[in-house]
């Protein structure tokens, strides 16, 4: 069992091993400020979720404690009440980076208030957002700082044992985990006495099974009683009454990250990062059609564009910027001319999409942003947990919606439709997945109208993206090698030797095979 | 897909199965967890297994059969020995990954969902595999093939056959 003043010796004889090792591999910023990974793409990024991830070896507790890991818990345990605790979480501002922003001192206040023989300390690692990967670098690569975030969590409201809810397709993630429970247990900063203190505090796994709903919150709780993932009424707060009816808080893997540091350095270190109403960094997954894919952590209220451009390098292959997705499912598609709106929870709103996981996709001018809707629609439908009708159901009849205008039949009234189905379905939806489901339609139609109307009235995809629309041309390039009339599937292709050939537009089923096999490329599509 | 379940060569596995229940069936919320091992053990959830699972238990039938079936890791039939996931997130959906499924698909002969006849291969589809970084991405298995274009497939799916 580590006793307390071993913290220090770890953490000395570890740092020096630590900071030897970088200073031979290369890459690192090593100065009195701390370790910082270096080069142009972190230039801009302020890491604090991120502090340790590609610094530390992430099996060994002890590079952990090197980067002043656990410290912050001892000093709690030591030195602080439960109150003292709550009210540094609320004076630094932290909100949920989950997706809703929700201050998490004042939920942890709400847990503490209700007295209990159990609580509950849920970590919600199911990242569900299709395209947000920074919850999973965290878990592979710093496992010990939400660890320790969770104890510091049971300590404050109460409660000694902990989940973390890890999504299936995770399994480094969990392999990791599993290993970082077992060595803090061992060193004695999880489990019975903790630093010696009478505070208990044990960590339980539970895998997810694929179910995109069980990241909201009373899905996943549903979900670890083992029951099907479906959200609850909201009668009660789950810090009120959530797992096994028991007050419970429920907080991301990226927020947890941030806690510990915030109590090593500080309320005003950190609200000096960030804006005023959004303290701190958020974590990008900047990906899509971007020079450099990767998370970046930059200080909330950074312009989008500083992101895209400064820090991504921009579009790459020669195209266009046409829009950025955030918020996966739940959020929008944001066009070029808003680009200087900074990134925080209520300028992101302001425009109609949201903060939400973190999710950055980057889309160019072949993507047709119809289709994106459409995609995104796809997956709520699939994702709908069935509970609801409007959800159920609406989103159902919106996906139809958007494949026959993406085939071509669309009507201009089903734009209309759409709008009023809209407004149902956000309005009248039991959980954030259909509150939330209509966003990429709605922000579409806000920013790209121009695209839907081209797809009803004009029959075109101005993209060059929707298959129905397209149409193949084959061009006095042609050398009449018979290439195409062979590959073609629906043998729609006629011509002689040599002369040139032709597609019958009525047979041809737009496959791209032709032009794929075409040596002269002689085929055109528009 | 036509199989049977054989409990002679799978005697080990039923009664790993068997210890595992009698350690965690009066641990709260120990359903899925049951069901996550009985999938470990025997790559799928046989009916025969799930019976014994709600005997030992006490879980009717119905209810781990609706818990089966709103997940959609857990199976009913038998997944091949290499799994094929391929990543239809949305950083591998704008990056093309519609067409890397099509042509795997092609390549198999199987549709997503489903497991070839020789229980070689399934195709999975996968909504992000975290690897967004590295789009458009598909797993087979633990191999991670990162920014995969269609004209890899075939040479990459031949080291596994
Ligand atoms: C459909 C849906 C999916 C969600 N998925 C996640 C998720 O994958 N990870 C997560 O942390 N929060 C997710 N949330 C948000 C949670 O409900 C909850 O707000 C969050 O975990 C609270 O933690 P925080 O305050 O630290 O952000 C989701 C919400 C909804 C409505
Ligand atoms: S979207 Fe494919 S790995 Fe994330």
């Amino acid at each position: 069992m580590l006793v307390m003043d071993m913290l220090d010796e770890i953490k000395d004889k570890n740092r020096k091993q630590l900071e030897e090792r970088l200073t031979q591999k290369g890459g690192y910023i090593i100065d009195e400020d701390g370790i910082k990974l270096d080069g142009d793409y972190f230039k801009k990024q302020v890491r604090i979720a991120l502090k340790n991830c590609d610094i530390i070896d992430p099996t060994n507790i002890e590079e952990y404690i090197a980067m002043d890991g656990y410290f912050s818990l001892k000093n709690i345990l030591n030195n602080m009440s439960q109150q003292e605790v709550i009210d540094i979480m609320k004076q630094s501002g932290l909100r949920g980076r989950g997706g809703a922003g929700f201050p998490t001192g004042r939920k942890w206040e709400t847990a503490l208030q209700y007295s209990s023989d159990k609580k509950y300390v849920i970590c919600n690692a199911d990242e569900g957002d299709p395209g947000a990967f920074m919850d999973r670098s965290i878990l592979e690569k710093d496992p010990h700082s939400v660890l320790e975030a969770m104890a510091i969590a049971g300590f404050a409201i109460g409660s000694d044992q902990g989940f973390i809810y890890v999504r299936a397709e995770y399994p480094v993630a969990v392999k990791r985990l599993k290993a970082a429970i077992a060595q803090a247990k061992e060193y004695g900063v999880l489990g019975e006495n903790i630093f010696g203190t009478n505070f208990n505090f044990d960590i339980e796994l539970r895998l997810g099974a694929g179910a995109f709903v069980c990241g909201e919150g009373t899905a996943l709780i549903e979900s670890i009683e083992g029951k099907r993932g479906m959200p609850r009424t909201k009668i009660y707060r789950t810090a009120h009454r959530g797992l096994w009816q028991k007050p419970t808080i429920i907080n991301n893997v990226e927020t947890l990250a941030n806690i510990p540091v915030i109590f090593q350095k500080g309320v005003d270190w950190f609200t000096k990062i960030g804006t005023e109403k959004s303290p701190g960094t958020k974590v990008f997954a900047l990906v899509g059609k971007i020079e450099t894919a990767g998370l970046v952590e930059v200080p909330m209220g950074m312009p989008l564009h500083e992101i895209i451009y400064d820090i991504g390098g921009g579009v790459p292959d020669g195209k266009s910027f046409k829009a950025v997705q955030t918020g996966g499912p739940s959020g929008g598609c944001i066009p070029e001319n808003l680009l200087d709106t900074p990134v925080d929870f209520e300028s992101l709103a302001k425009i109609g999409s949201i903060m939400g996981s973190g999710g950055m996709v980057v889309m160019d001018n072949t993507d047709c942003m119809v289709d994106i809707a459409k995609f995104f629609l796809d997956f709520t439908v699939d994702e709908s947990c069935g509970k609801c009708v409007p959800c159920r159901e609406g989103t159902k009849r919106m996906l139809e919606l958007l494949e026959k205008i993406t085939s071509g039949n669309g009507k201009k009234e089903d734009i209309d439709t759409m709008e009023r189905l809209a407004v149902t379905i956000s309005s009248a939806s039991l959980c954030g997945l259909g509150q939330t489901a209509a966003n990429p339609v709605v922000s579409t139609l806000r920013y790209f109208r121009d695209e839907y109307e081209a797809h009803v009235m004009d029959k075109k995809c101005p993209a060059g993206s929707c298959q129905s629309l397209l149409q193949y041309f084959i061009t006095d390039k042609c050398i009449g090698c018979t290439k195409c009339a062979k590959v073609c599937p629906v043998h729609c292709i006629s011509g002689k030797v040599k002369q040139l050939h032709v597609i019958d537009q009525d047979i041809c089923i737009k496959c791209g095979a032709c032009q794929e096999t075409c040596p002269v490329n002689a085929i055109t599509r528009s | 897909m036509e199989f049977v379940f054989d409990r002679e060569n799978n005697k080990e596995g039923i009664e790993d199965l068997e210890i595992f229940i009698e350690d965690n069936k009066d641990k709260l919320g120990a359903l899925m967890p049951i069901m996550q091992k009985t999938q470990e053990i025997f790559g799928y959830l046989p009916l025969e297994m799930l019976q014994l699972i709600s005997r030992r238990t006490g879980t009717p039938l119905s209810e781990i059969y609706g818990v089966a079936t709103f997940y959609s890791q857990f199976s009913f039939i038998p997944i091949g020995e290499y799994k094929v996931s391929v990543c239809l997130g949305t950083a591998c959906y704008v990056k093309g990954a519609q067409g890397i499924l099509e042509e795997i698909e092609k390549e198999l002969d199987i549709k997503h969902g489903g497991t070839t006849p020789d229980l070689k291969f399934s195709i999975i589809e996968a909504r992000c595999l975290g690897d967004c970084g590295l789009a458009p991405v598909f797993t087979i298995n633990d191999d991670v093939y990162p920014h995969v274009k269609k004209e890899d497939i075939k040479e990459i799916l031949a080291k596994y056959r």
